[in-house]
């Protein structure tokens, strides 16, 4: 395989300069991550240790094979909103290896406000068990949650992918042999009842887990009757009683002890059906990445310069070169898996999508997972390209993304704007796992280009009318615009509303892969059949 | 030569045996027991045959089924190995009549010597200087005490048809004689079904000296010049060497005159020990050295002498059992250089050496001598054995060579430091501390050596802050990074920003440990135990990545640092949990063994540290006190055969 060199110079003051800024960022980040890992507030984690209870990181680590790796999925959940303290949605949710086997667990916080389920709770708990579904991997919740959180009632209840889907997934993905453990650790009530007793194998922890459909104050106030919390759904009456639970734990350890005994009895076998190769790092360290991006999104520079500190030796065998230069096409390996990969080195022309488009179609032959590496503006715009049938090529590309049946993993390494988003896979295109760079910006279109079209119309108006419009006057009608893209294009806003799966270090970028493809790969590969491409 | 040979015994020496037939050409037949069905010596022989159960009773002294087994197999000989039938004349008569060969002397030649004082009158018309005493046939109490009182205290009473320490008391005093006396009956008559005893004179400043000899069927007998086994705790060998250290020309030509003598006073034939004491008091002296005891039989640490002459005492005894002559002449057989056996047992030095069964979860030898010497390790077990309650819980010999005594002895210390096990305590350390103690290495040794100096060599020292951090690390079950290339497998500790703290929960001798543990993004971890200071560490076996290694087994960690193992107990949920479940307060028997004396019974209000029962293991008797004040609700019934972790007493709630 040729290897790629790099054109770079890390003694450049542009190279050093570029990995300042971009480092700013990821400290930046990480920063608020160890924040939002920190969960509720220092009262509240108080209170749940004083209980005897184990912190949900900390459960997590214990339920965990030590030295697992764990990826996260939608750590800035719900960042900003709801008043801004809802630490990654009140729930954690990621990959680890429990007994050699990867699985998806789904942990609830109690600490931060009782761990009910707001709407962003629910889309995470949902994402995380689709993640579970079209991964095949067994899912593990360790439940302490007040339920549904009441005052946001209307927009966690009744739709079809709100609380109840939860339950509706559990119930299809056991039909579908993927197990559903449940460990009860705390509150489990109403319908959140129903997590544990949908689940195939259930664990309670005495004097903290209670899985009830009405608790004693609603017990009392309909039928007068007076009964304790332990009594009416605790881990004995549950265990030697009622059987909704199965195993009875006598503290977080011991109950996640139990778990990791469930899990070591699954009988599950992960089968790579792919060719692989001995991993060997990539030539160029992957931490140079930093001194690669370009402070400006617009400012142009070639993606294998990203490719060559990711993939397997920085070997990456080009397909279609010469053709479609604005769109990079070609195999290498991660971690020894094979890949596809898709990366943007301009704006999309026809015959980049078409390039892409038959690059895809060679992927899914050879069951290879695709990578896209997201940088995108859009597709090229004029009369020229109109009439060459961009469109109609541009939809061949979305054609073969949307139904391409191999794991296909998005790095949205910079821009996403537009039909581009489309064509490299964005969240439309359920790609196994989407993750984002802190410099990465996502939106209809880039905020200059917003603010120019509608500065136009609005100065059409104006002088439609036979006004006039200043250049200052314009300035300051885009400035909001501008702002306001800023804003919402960010990664954080971005994650905050699961639009991705998470915000990434760059310079992990190849073990993020790596991960991914390799919990995708749990799941057979199937066969693709693609839909009608226009010709 | 035989073409097949049978070995009765087991262990170490049954493989030592079997090595050096095989070298001869020589097929060989282990026999074996229900404990020992997949044991080292069975595995090595050619044939093996199952002669009954585990008690030794059942199988290896069970002289008829092991003949008919030779017979079966068609062994034309049998090595008794030493131990079980080695000494044992009536055993002899019966292979003789079988038409075989016993691999040792006769049968009147053990009689000769297998009673103590027929043996010394023996001696004494032979020539030989043995030990004042009384060795008459008398077992009454008051003759025996007067009899003492005669010799002068201290005195030693002794099992008459003993060996190895056990029934042997000393008395200083005569109001001790009583008690000593019944003790001493009491082991004499469960080693040896004969509880009777002689008194001999107490020799203050006593070294074991003991001269090999050999003789053969033709009248020949030579001498391999001397072992000092002075190195000795409550009478049983813990490190043995050859030459004796100070040794003069005039005493050692003494010694084996007088040696060569008592062979030829008995017409040896075979490899033998002659026993004597030396008083080295005032220096060792040509006129200060007693017979003791001749010992007809290959001796335990018969490999120092090897060392030191070349000669392969095995390839003797067979060579001289199947009619040969000795190989060499006494002018041939030459001395060179210095040699060690430091014998590596399962027993707990710092609980008074309470012999400690288990599983050798991990066992490792040195593979290599230091420079300029010769290392040996004799075993009968591999990784994954037990060392079972019915046997002598020898683990292994180790065994150096060197030009001179300070470099073999060096090279032993090295080697016992560098021994690893892990599932049962052993004397390592003692083993190790011994060989360094000055007094030791200046050849300054008596038979009082080490009980002088015992709390000093068997000291413990807590494990080092990273020692503990090792274990903690291991005991979360963390691997080696790179086991796999799958990335799950490789990615040690991965996470977006901030990896994950996990919390390990052992124990070190009771005492509960908590460790902070998160991962590297270079594959390792940091360990933080609570108020300890933070190491960086390699998961992984053999992890220790300068001074320290760490072998994980079920439910436990040990680490071995500087000679030193420490075994952390890794908490267990499990456990916990169904202790919390039980809820009653028992005590457990410490050890596999039989409840040889009862003295509560159920009700009974005891209090803290009373006596309750005995239990007799490995030959000992180990008093089982109450851990705290209660009600006995359950205790254990005299005659039981009780396991490890058996609960003995239950106390009321």
């Amino acid at each position: 395989m040729p290897t790629l060199h790099s054109q770079l110079s890390p003694s450049s003051e542009s190279f050093k300069a570029n990995a300042a800024r971009l480092r700013t960022l990821v400290a930046d980040i990480s920063e608020k991550a160890a924040t939002v890992e920190r969960g509720g507030s220092e009262d509240a984690r108080k209170r749940h240790m004083s209980r005897g209870k184990l912190l949900p990181r900390e459960r997590l680590a214990q339920l965990l094979d030590a030295g697992s790796p764990f990826l996260e999925v939608g750590q800035f959940a719900a960042f900003g909103l709801y008043g801004g303290d809802i630490a990654s949605a009140g729930v954690i949710a990621g990959i680890g290896r429990v007994e050699g086997t990867e699985v998806m667990v789904v942990v609830n916080d109690a600490t931060v406000k009782g761990g009910t389920y707001y709407p962003m709770t629910v889309k995470k708990h949902l994402r995380a068990q689709e993640i579970a579904l079209q991964n095949n991997l067994p899912c593990i919740y360790l439940v302490d949650s007040g339920g549904a959180n009441l005052p946001n009632q209307d927009e966690v209840f009744p739709d079809r992918d709100h609380f109840g889907r939860i339950f509706f997934n559990q119930a299809n993905m056991s039909a579908a042999g993927i197990p559903q453990i449940a460990c009860v650790m705390g509150s489990c009530t109403a319908g959140g009842a129903y997590v544990p007793a949908m689940s195939d194998e259930t664990v309670m922890v005495r004097n903290q887990a209670t899985i009830f459909l009405a608790g004693p104050p609603l017990v009392k106030a309909a039928t007068g009757e007076d009964v304790s919390a332990e009594e009416l759904g605790g881990a004995d009456l549950h265990t030697r009683v009622s059987g909704v639970a199965d195993h009875y734990a006598v503290d977080d350890e011991h109950a996640l002890a139990i778990v990791r005994r469930i899990v070591k009895n699954l009988n599950r076998k992960k089968d790579i059906g792919l060719v692989l190769k001995t991993s060997i790092p990539p030539v160029h360290a992957p931490e140079e990445v930093y001194g690669v991006i370009p402070a400006d999104l617009r400012q142009p520079y070639d993606v294998r310069e990203v490719i060559a500190r990711v993939v397997d030796g920085s070997e990456f065998d080009e397909f279609k070169q010469n053709y479609g230069t604005t769109l990079v096409t070609g195999f290498a390996h991660v971690h020894g898996m094979p890949v596809g990969i898709i990366a943007n080195n301009g704006v999309l022309f026809s015959e980049s999508a078409l390039k892409g488009a038959h690059f895809i179609e060679l992927c899914c032959q050879r069951k290879i997972p695709l990578v896209f590496l997201q940088n995108i503006t859009g597709f090229m715009v004029g009369a020229k390209y109109e009439a060459g049938g961009i469109a109609k090529d541009g939809a061949k590309l979305v054609t073969a993304v949307a139904t391409a049946q191999v794991p296909k993993v998005t790095i949205i390494i910079g821009g996403s704007f537009g039909a581009g988003n489309y064509g490299m896979c964005g969240r439309a295109y359920s790609p196994r796992f989407l993750w984002m760079w802190p410099n990465a910006r996502i939106s209809v279109m880039g905020g200059e280009q917003a603010a120019t079209v509608l500065a136009m119309v609005k100065r059409e108006g104006i002088e439609r009318k036979g006004g006039s419009w200043s250049k200052e006057e314009e300035a300051e009608f885009r400035a909001p615009i501008l702002e306001k893209y800023e804003r919402e294009g960010h990664p954080l806003y971005s994650s905050a509303r699961l639009w991705d799966d998470g915000i990434i270090d760059p310079a992990r970028t190849r073990e993020v892969l790596a991960l991914s493809l390799s919990a995708a790969l749990n799941a057979p590969v199937p066969d693709t059949k693609f839909g009608v491409f226009r010709m | 030569m035989f073409s097949k040979i049978l070995i009765a015994n087991r262990g170490e020496i049954a493989c030592r045996v079997i090595r050096t037939a095989r070298r001869m050409g020589v097929k060989t037949v282990a026999v074996y027991s229900d404990a020992d069905a997949r044991a080292l010596h069975v595995a090595m022989a050619d044939e093996a045959v199952h002669i009954g159960g585990s008690p030794v009773a059942e199988s290896y002294l069970r002289g008829d089924v092991i003949i008919a087994a030779a017979k079966a197999t068609g062994a034309e000989a049998i090595h008794p190995g030493y131990g079980f039938l080695s000494e044992n004349p009536g055993f002899v008569d019966q292979v003789t009549q079988a038409g075989l060969v016993f691999i040792g002397p006769s049968a009147d030649s053990i009689r000769a010597m297998g009673l103590k004082d027929a043996a010394k009158r023996l001696m004494e018309k032979a020539g030989v200087p043995v030990v004042p005493g009384y060795h008459g046939e008398a077992q009454e109490i008051v003759i025996l005490a007067s009899k003492a009182r005669e010799i002068g205290y201290p005195v030693l009473i002794k099992a008459r048809a003993g060996g190895g320490g056990k029934g042997m008391r000393r008395v200083d005093h005569p109001d001790d004689f009583a008690d000593a006396l019944s003790g001493a009956r009491r082991e004499a008559k469960a080693a040896f079904g004969d509880d009777r005893v002689l008194v001999e004179k107490y020799v203050d400043k006593p070294r074991h000296i003991e001269v090999q000899v050999f003789g053969d069927n033709f009248g020949n007998a030579v001498h391999l010049f001397e072992r000092d086994c002075s190195a000795q705790r409550r009478h049983q060998k813990v490190i043995e060497e050859a030459p004796a250290p100070g040794m003069t020309a005039e005493l050692r030509a003494a010694m084996t005159d007088a040696a060569v003598k008592a062979a030829k006073a008995i017409q040896y034939s075979g490899a033998g020990t002659i026993e004597f004491i030396v008083d080295a008091s005032d220096g060792l002296k040509p006129d200060r050295f007693w017979f003791m005891e001749m010992n007809t039989r290959l001796q335990v640490e018969h490999p120092v002498t090897e060392m030191i002459s070349g000669v392969d005492l095995v390839e003797w005894q067979l060579r001289v059992a199947s009619g040969e002559p000795i190989p060499l002449a006494q002018e041939d057989i030459t001395l060179s250089g210095h040699a060690f056996e430091a014998r590596l047992y399962a027993e707990d030095p710092a609980k008074g050496f309470l012999p400690a069964i288990g599983t050798l979860h991990h066992l490792s030898f040195p593979g290599e001598a230091a420079a300029g010497t010769e290392l040996r390790i004799e075993t009968g077990v591999r990784q994954g054995d037990a060392i079972s309650p019915f046997y002598d819980p020898m683990i292994a010999k180790v065994v150096t060579h060197g030009p001179d005594r300070t470099t073999a002895l060096a090279a032993l210390a090295d080697a016992v430091t560098r021994t690893e096990v892990a599932g049962s305590t052993t004397n390592a350390a003692f083993l190790a501390a011994l060989a360094r103690d000055p007094d030791f290495a200046s050849g300054d040794v008596d038979t009082g050596l080490i009980g002088r100096k015992q709390d000093e060599l068997t000291v413990t020292a807590p494990p080092s802050s990273r020692a503990v951090a090792l274990a903690a690390l291991a005991a979360t079950g963390a691997m080696a990074s790179a086991a796999s290339d799958d990335p799950w497998s490789s990615l040690t500790g991965y996470a977006h920003f901030n990896p994950l703290a996990r919390r390990a929960t052992l124990s070190f001798g009771g005492t509960g440990i908590v460790a902070h543990i998160t991962a590297r993004p270079d594959g390792r971890f940091q360990v933080r135990p609570e108020g300890g200071e933070a190491f960086v560490l390699s998961a992984g076996a053999g992890a220790g990545d300068a001074g320290a290694t760490v072998a994980a087994w079920p439910g436990h960690v040990t680490v071995f640092e500087a000679g030193r193992s420490f075994d952390f107990a890794i908490s267990d949920p499990f456990a916990r949990a169904a202790e919390i479940g039980e809820g009653t307060s028992s005590m457990r028997a410490p050890m596999p063994g039989l409840v040889k004396l009862v003295r509560a019974t159920k009700g009974d209000k005891v209090a803290k540290g009373q006596p309750l029962l005995v239990l007799e293991a490995m030959k000992m008797e180990h008093t089982i006190t109450a851990t705290h004040d209660g009600v006995i609700s359950e205790i254990a019934a005299e005659g039981a055969q009780v396991t490890d972790g058996t609960v003995l007493v239950r106390f009321e709630e």
